[in-house]
């Protein structure tokens, strides 16, 4: 951290920083913010015009997961590999709520991502007692469980998934169409978003920011490292369990896949390329990965060879994501 | 109130078979500026470490006031006014200068586990922030990330935040470690202003730091006290003078 370089300038030297700098920068990100917002919400709305609705619906899914996997790596530092047992798990569960007992979909959309917080707190309060790869590990080995759990357990439907789960009426809308499935789809996606939004943008954000720049400094200022980290789990593990069971509303089945380890790193895929740590990026990238899947699905596994190598030259020569090169070259904030 | 404010009771600490600190015992005077010092290897930042409880001790106690707190956890005595600085320069790299002091002073809005609020109610915080930078002299940097600060000023805004806390007790490691003269004369100013009202105990290396600073000095070596005393007094001390003054002497002249 500290450069031999730095060690010798003097404390009374002239700093080169004129003090109009940052407000000019902040000014030019607040613009920005402001069009990317305008400009995510009209794609959220019109898409179904010109893209077929099924697709758009997944792609909001995929997003809302990485934008809440996003909050952990992001904006924690902590690297889950487990998330897809939070997708996955309360996919089954709000399956199971809307298909057996017979619920609304919005209440087994709810019951889903319930589960799947109280899932995140069982598995979040393992995982926090190490750091790095070892955080990795232990919730990698935990979602393993719950993909077998999905494997074994009588209601899953083992290897066939549980199949039909009906669409239902939300307050008397029939979501068997296809357009008012799809604006339920996207109310409860621009929903998760703003929330990461106001969480990222609150004093516990700001907590978590500091806790992920220097653990140990924030602890000696008395902040209590582990409660923020836990609790950034469970909201995390929430709102990927929300976004799971809106999956499974929509496609109207839950399968393993989707608690399939695969899913807990195409999530990882999905943040990196489109920029951990900024607020679009998720989007951003799950847009690219779920796009290349839908249009080279005829390529077969050759789509795995693509999405790779496409990650290679990304890792490689943009680091900071899609988002995160953009907003650099504009010299704008990506948060 | 006892006149000490910080007391620890035959510390000690072993890794593996190593003894880093050995029964130590230390009385901290309430208002002091308390150094500990020592040859590389003499336990001192085991002993800081494990006052501010970064590390348990192998056994002995540590009181704050008359409270026991050998079994604290290091967020906990922060919270009873003891905090520390770092070996390292402890900032938060990405945050702005401002941004740093503020995760100090927003620990008294309690509203930090509110993840549904906007950070706006933070902003109240500014103009106390801008007064604690501005005593360091870095009300000019307010705006700019930590990590382009020059590294005399990172240790300077380090300061500036462990003050955002009111500290009753300050823990400072190394506070002058890697700084031109210059910026030396300039961080030692700054502590003796800042130690007003309150105690402070560093780790120094800088025995011209320590001969202008200190109350009161404490010689670890090989993790035991060698002697205590002031400046005057450990500096005349035979033993202190050959386990490490010996080859200081003509830098501190």
């Amino acid at each position: 951290m500290t450069k031999p370089a730095q060690v010798h300038q003097p404390l009374s030297e002239a700093g080169e920083f004129a003090e109009g700098i940052p407000h000019e920068k902040l000014a030019r990100s607040r613009a920005a913010q402001t069009v990317l917002w305008v400009l995510l919400i009209a794609a959220v709305l019109l898409a179904p015009a010109v893209l077929y609705p099924v697709f758009v619906m997944q792609l909001l899914c995929f997003a809302l997961f990485a934008c809440a996997f996003n909050l952990l790596i992001g904006f924690t530092g902590l690297l889950s590999f487990g998330h897809a047992a939070f997708f996955g798990g309360a996919a089954y569960i709000c399956g199971h709520v809307v298909k057996v007992w017979g619920l609304p979909p919005l209440v087994g959309i709810l019951c889903g991502g319930v589960v799947a917080a109280a899932l995140g707190y069982v598995v979040g309060s393992l995982a926090i007692r190490r750091q790095g790869i070892y955080f990795a590990m232990i919730t990698l080995a935990l979602a393993q469980i719950v993909y077998f759990l999905a494997l074994q357990l009588p209601f899953t439907g083992g290897e066939n998934g549980l199949q039909g789960i009906p669409r239902g009426t939300l307050f008397g809308l029939d979501l068997n169409d296809p357009l008012s499935m799809y604006y339920f789809v996207a109310a409860i996606f621009l929903a998760g978003f703003l929330i990461i939004y106001r969480t990222i943008h609150s004093p516990f954000g700001q907590v978590l920011q500091a806790i992920r720049e220097n653990e140990p400094r924030a602890r000696s200022l008395g902040y209590n490292v582990d409660r923020f980290k836990l609790i950034a789990f469970v909201l995390s593990a929430s709102l990927a369990g929300v976004a799971g069971s809106t999956k499974a509303i929509v496609f109207q089945f839950a399968s393993l896949t989707d608690a399939h380890w695969q899913m807990s790193g195409e999530v990882i895929l999905m943040t990196l390329i489109g920029g951990m740590g900024t607020i679009f990026g998720p989007v951003v990238g799950s847009v690219v990965i779920i796009t290349l899947q839908h249009y080279l699905a005829d390529i077969g596994s050759w789509v795995q060879v693509v999405i790779g190598a496409i990650f290679i030259v990304s890792v490689l020569l943009f680091r900071r994501g899609i988002v995160g090169e953009l907003a650099r070259m504009l010299k704008i904030s990506s948060v | 109130m006892s006149d000490f404010i910080l007391e620890a009771t035959d510390l000690s600490r072993s890794f593996g078979g190593f003894m880093a600190v050995r029964n130590v015992n230390l009385k901290i005077a309430r208002g002091s500026i308390h150094a500990l010092i020592g040859p590389n290897g003499a336990g001192k930042t085991t002993m800081f470490n494990l006052l501010t409880k970064f590390i348990t001790p192998s056994s002995g106690t540590i009181t704050f006031n008359g409270r026991n707190i050998t079994h604290l956890k290091p967020e906990e005595i922060a919270n009873l006014g003891i905090v520390r600085s770092f070996q390292i320069s402890a900032v938060f790299p990405h945050l702005t200068a401002l941004e740093n002091v503020r995760i100090a002073l927003q620990k008294r809005l309690d509203v930090s586990y509110q993840f549904w609020r906007s950070r706006k109610i933070l902003s109240t915080l500014d103009d106390e922030a801008l007064e604690r930078l501005d005593q360091v002299g870095l009300k000019r940097f307010a705006h700019v990330p930590a990590v382009e600060l020059p590294y005399g000023r990172k240790r300077a805004l380090e300061i500036a935040t462990t003050l955002g806390l009111e500290p009753e007790l300050m823990l400072l490691d190394e506070p002058t470690q890697g700084m031109g003269s210059e910026d030396v004369g300039q961080v030692a100013d700054l502590i003796k202003r800042v130690s007003v009202g309150r105690t402070i105990i560093m780790v120094e290396h800088n025995l011209g730091v320590v001969s202008k600073l200190a109350d009161a000095i404490t010689v670890l070596s090989r993790g035991e006290v060698l002697a205590e005393g002031t400046y005057e007094q450990v500096s005349k001390n035979p033993a202190v003078m050959e386990a490490y003054m010996g080859i200081k002497a003509e830098e501190v002249a």
